[in-house]
């Protein structure tokens, strides 16, 4: 702490402030905004506070920094779509974590001797924690990019890999502050840890499927507010070690909230190998049984003379980039007096919130968005359910204790009056299993892809009389 | 008390802290709340910032500006997109 100069405490301390009214203001969507804002005050606080009290020999190297970052994250954060924001999202936590790292790494290089105090304990764990955040959020993001394939990378024996390596890691950050006495310079097994964590990093992720994603990356958002934490214990910052204990609080409560939304824990996302070929469970019946067909006129009329409607909206939907043409049936459907929310799972998207995105930047009204909780007792009162691009999380299999997603928390479609699915065929979700949701009596299939078959709906909606 | 045991206080506090804001974000608004805490995150920039300034020789200068460049990429593009996103969301 600076006692020399109080000011530049009261500073961190108002900054600390803001950060938190800011992320308290997130609790409502017509405050959040006026909160985000908030936060990047407390973010120039901080830095102008910094700026004033930090002994700075050379400006040069610093502002070419500052515009060179400025610029990238501000073309990065105009052009991305909304459907990549788990991308945008993975890299930047991939960002975070290593400026952390980063200053815990030129502390060490300015001091190599620094033995095994506390400055040289965290010098450590801000490194480790930096580095595998970096190296790991890179690998996410080249999994939901497509860089790399999104399916589970395992080999025999992985886990017990990945553990003699965690503690390759421990052994060298140890022996890098000097215990043990090794004959090497502390720098050069710094440099051999460095570049084992951030082998970690990827090792840690590459087990992990496409569809397990939003999980890792609330885990490795977590990470970064972690590092930032260390870095702030190694240069004895407060602000520092208050925001980055806000950020690992925000990631890991999203991190339990998605495990809860599959009903696994976090070390069977993590150590488990989910998703892919699923061993064990028959897959020769899926898409034998006979289903009811519609066509768009057909479902139209099932959508456009009943009192109410539930959209449920999947992961499928934004892939096929139909989030506005379905917004316009939704419109229509309301013009036509029809009760229409929307319903959705906290995994349908790729991360914690995404497909709430998606159906606003399509200009759906946010007081019709409803989570599960919210509006699963309400389908016993929907006359029809309308469900876009999903599969696993109305597979009414979740209730049967034989079944892999058992447990898992489901939108209850099956209880509606009518159930309308709209997919491209019969195949599995993620799970690799089949659903009976398609077989039921009162389920219709609408087959297509869900743009197309859309724009078809809204023009059979507008038809009806 | 120490420095260690300030700074372990404080990390404690403020993580509750945080438990207590967050849980109670609306799922509605998970995605901006991970892109505003990412952004937040960026708060590494002040150590960039303290290590750049004080420096000495290439390696250091190195690797304090390009944890200044890292961090602002988080903290520029973190709160641009979040302000993006919270943008759309419109009550009709």
């Amino acid at each position: 702490m600076n006692i020399d100069h109080p000011l530049i405490e009261v500073a961190y301390l108002l900054s600390a402030i803001l950060f938190v009214v800011g992320l308290k203001r997130l609790q409502s969507p017509a405050t959040a905004r006026g909160g985000n804002a908030l936060a990047s005050l407390a973010m120039l606080v901080a830095i102008v506070a910094t700026v004033v009290d930090a002994e700075i020999l050379t400006w040069n190297g610093i502002l070419t920094g500052v515009a060179l970052g400025s610029l990238i994250g501000a073309i990065a954060a105009r052009r991305v779509e909304m459907t990549e924001m788990p991308q945008l999202v993975g890299i930047f936590n991939g960002f975070g974590g290593g400026a952390s790292a980063l200053v815990a790494i030129a502390e060490f290089v300015g001091n190599p001797a620094i033995g095994a105090g506390s400055t040289g304990v965290t010098i450590m764990l801000g490194t480790l924690i930096g580095a595998v955040t970096f190296t790991g959020s890179f690998v996410a993001f080249a999994k939901l990019q497509g860089l790399m394939t999104g399916n589970p990378i395992t080999f025999p024996g992985q886990n017990p890999f990945n553990a003699v390596v965690f503690l390759a890691v421990l052994a060298l950050a140890t022996t890098a502050l000097g215990v043990g006495g090794l004959a090497v310079p502390t720098l050069t097994l710094f440099w051999i840890f460095l570049g084992v964590a951030l082998l970690l990093g990827i090792l840690t992720v590459i087990p992990i499927g496409g569809a397990d994603m939003p999980v890792v990356i609330s885990l490795l958002n977590s990470y970064s507010g972690l590092a930032a934490s260390a870095a702030g214990f190694v240069i004895g910052n407060m602000v520092l070690i208050i925001s980055g204990a806000l950020v690992g609080a925000a990631g890991l409560i999203l991190t339990m909230l998605m495990c809860k939304g599959m009903n696994r824990s976090l070390a069977n996302v993590v150590f488990g190998g989910f998703g892919g070929e699923v061993a064990g469970v028959d897959r020769s019946q899926i898409g034998k049984r006979p289903v009811k067909r519609a066509d768009a006129e057909a479902v139209a009329a099932e959508l456009g003379y009943v009192n109410s409607v539930v959209v449920v909206p999947g992961y499928g939907l934004a892939v096929a980039q139909a989030q506005h043409e379905l917004r316009k049936v939704g419109d229509l459907l309301v013009d036509r007096g029809v009760d229409v929310k929307y319903a959705i799972h906290p995994v349908a998207g790729r991360m914690p919130g995404h497909m709430n995105v998606l159906l606003a930047e399509a200009d759906v009204s946010y007081d019709k968005l409803f989570d599960l909780d919210e509006i699963n007792s309400d389908f016993d009162n929907t006359d029809a359910v309308l469900i876009v691009g999903a599969n696993d999380v109305v597979n009414p299999a979740a209730r049967d204790p034989e079944s892999i997603i058992a447990g898992m928390p489901i939108l209850d479609v099956d209880h509606a009056r009518r159930v309308i699915v709209m997919k491209r065929s019969l195949s599995p979700g993620f799970a690799g299993i089949d659903n009976d949701l398609f077989y039921l009596d009162n389920t219709l299939m609408f087959f297509g892809d869900a743009k197309e078959s859309m724009s078809d709906l809204v023009r059979e909606v507008r038809e009806l009389a | 008390m120490g420095e260690l045991m300030i700074g372990l206080s404080v990390f404690v506090l403020a993580t509750l802290t945080g438990r207590e804001v967050i849980t109670k974000v609306p799922p509605t608004l998970h995605t901006p709340l991970m892109s505003g805490a990412n952004a937040i995150s960026g708060i590494a920039i002040v150590g960039a910032i303290v290590v750049a300034g004080r420096a000495e020789g290439a390696l250091q200068t190195g690797l304090g500006i390009a944890a200044i460049a890292m961090a602002m990429i988080n903290v520029v593009g973190g709160f641009m997109v979040t302000d993006r996103m919270l943008g759309m969301f419109r009550k009709r």
